[in-house]
């Protein structure tokens, strides 16, 4: 049972890195990006363009992969995104689902259909022992640890940087914000590019731990979804915490019937959302 | 004589599908209190929302220091030292009071308001600035929308409404730091539904009625009946 839940924390830090970017744009300007998990596919995709440009190591890909990412980001707030905001969500959900069609169809041209994944080298098959019999895997352990730096780092931007503080000011009241002469414009843009670049390195570690395929995208948007929902909207810790519930709740399926892993975590979802229709940490507001 | 630093010419607003304001001329001097007053939908919010770029009007329409302003952003205005106190005063509820305080900075003009002077002047505040500023009292509130503005260190502050559901008392408070306010020479203009009070704290004043100036002069200088006729537009 023990080696079930440490193994699904470690999925869950996978899942965490999966939602923080969705987490951070709900947050920000309520906007829902149905393309997240395409983003993440085509994150992982370009990790494994640009590791043999770079001497074929991940860590380098991934240096190279973020402020990448992070541009891109800023591009598509400031070109597109930006332009679909407003009282009504529709516009940027239907732009956002149309990108996640544009990013799976691009992907199926470049890469084809088939599933590519990134050489970790020795941290593939490394472990680390942590009891008697009871081992974890190097790479699933980096991932979870940077999972955890990134929603403590993503905390601390918000609560203490004056970028944390324009962040929630354009969240709570755009055009108050702007009279004390904030830019939401950028301020979104900024947002966007800092998700896309935690979305980035999703995709890298998707790409290092299993696979990716351009049809991937739906599933990783659902797990992604899923986590954030259940820890409640617009809170880091919540979304970490709503990312370990599904990966612990998963593991615990497999365990029952290798079938039943996803679907568990679709049930347990279903049971946060009618006890807790608000996520276990709903965003207190004055 | 001190000069009007800011001025509208014959300015025209549309607020939503409706036009809100027909031509309004509009003069304040460095160091002028001056009241705006009218009924509900007279245009005296819309008027400070044009002048603070929230609504947008023709670049001729607003000039500062005899420059055309109209049009532009409210951080391209705020950082030209006009600031605005809005109606209902919209605090930012996810944030505490000091750091409320602190977003009226953003625009990092220079000058002589700071956190320490803004406590020296409402000293409440000092104490609360750790809670979310949404959980605090009316008036206290109101202290904090007032700090929000004066932390951008305008040189002219715009108050809308800034009694509105507030005590009497609390009133008379928060009108009584208006003078302290604005002893450096900041110009002050206030929305204000009640009139005595809107006389009491002004030099001249401005009686707005279905988007026109209805009376214009000095404060003092107006009788019950002139004002209630320019006021609701009817003969009393």
């Amino acid at each position: 049972m023990t080696e079930t839940i440490v193994q699904g924390l470690l999925l869950g830090g996978l899942y965490c890195l999966f939602s923080l970017g969705l987490s951070l744009m709900f947050g920000v300007m309520r906007l829902t990006n149905i393309a997240q998990g395409d983003l993440i596919v085509a994150g992982g995709f370009a990790a494994i363009s640009i590791a043999p440009l770079v001497g074929g190591h991940f860590v380098v890909a991934g240096l190279v992969l973020l402020p990448l990412a992070f541009a891109v980001g800023y591009g598509l707030q400031r070109l597109v995104l930006n332009r679909t905001l407003g009282k009504d969500p529709l516009p940027s959900l239907v732009v956002t689902f149309g990108l996640s069609i544009v990013i799976q169809n691009l992907l199926l041209e470049v890469y084809s259909a088939s599933p590519r994944s990134l050489e970790a080298g020795a941290l593939s098959t490394g472990s680390i022992q942590l009891g008697e019999e009871l081992f974890v895997g190097t790479l699933p352990l980096l991932i979870l640890g940077v999972a955890l730096a990134a929603t403590l780092g993503l905390q601390l931007l918000f609560s203490l940087t004056p970028l944390g503080r324009a962040f929630r000011a354009v969240s709570d009241d755009r055009e108050v914000a702007e009279l004390m002469g904030v830019r939401s414009a950028n301020v979104y843009a900024i947002a966007t590019a800092l998700a896309t670049a935690l979305i980035a390195l999703a995709g890298l570690f998707q790409s290092l731990r299993t696979t990716v395929s351009p049809a991937d995208g739906p599933l990783l948007l659902l797990f992604a979804f899923e986590s954030v929902i259940i820890g409640g909207m617009g809170s880091f810790w919540g979304t970490f915490v709503g990312a370990m519930v599904l990966g612990v709740s998963q593991q615990v399926g497999f365990r029952f019937d290798p079938g039943w892993g996803v679907w568990f975590g679709h049930l347990v979802f279903l049971a946060v959302l009618i006890v807790r229709p608000n996520g276990l940490f709903p965003k207190t507001k004055g | 004589m001190s000069t009007n630093f800011l001025q509208t010419a014959g300015l025209t607003a549309r607020y939503g599908d409706a036009q809100a304001l027909f031509g309004i001329d509009f003069h304040i001097a460095t160091g002028e209190t001056v009241a705006i007053i009218g009924a509900n939908g007279a245009g005296k919010s819309t008027f400070l929302k044009a002048i603070t770029g929230l609504v947008k009007v023709a670049p001729g329409a607003l000039t500062i220091d005899g420059k055309p302003w109209g049009g532009r952003s409210p951080g391209d205005i705020v950082r030209q030292g006009i600031a605005l106190v809005p109606e209902g005063r919209r605090l930012f509820p996810s944030l505490t009071v000091e750091e409320n305080l602190k977003m009226g900075a953003y625009a990092g003009r220079p000058g002589p308001w700071s956190l320490a002077r803004l406590y020296t002047l409402f000293p409440i505040l000092e104490e609360k600035r750790k809670v979310p500023a949404t959980s605090l009292s009316g008036g206290q509130q109101q202290m904090v929308a007032i700090g929000r503005a004066l932390m951008s260190n305008p040189r002219l502050l715009l108050c809308d409404e800034i009694s509105l559901g507030l005590a009497p008392i609390v009133i008379k408070e928060i009108y009584d730091a208006l003078p302290a306010i604005a002893a450096e020479g900041m110009s002050v203009a206030v929305v204000e539904q009640d009139v005595m009070v809107a006389q009491r704290v002004s030099r001249r004043l401005y009686c707005f009625q279905e988007g026109r100036v209805s009376l214009e002069g000095a404060s003092d200088g107006f009788s019950r009946e002139q004002i209630s006729q320019a006021y609701f537009g009817i003969q009393t």
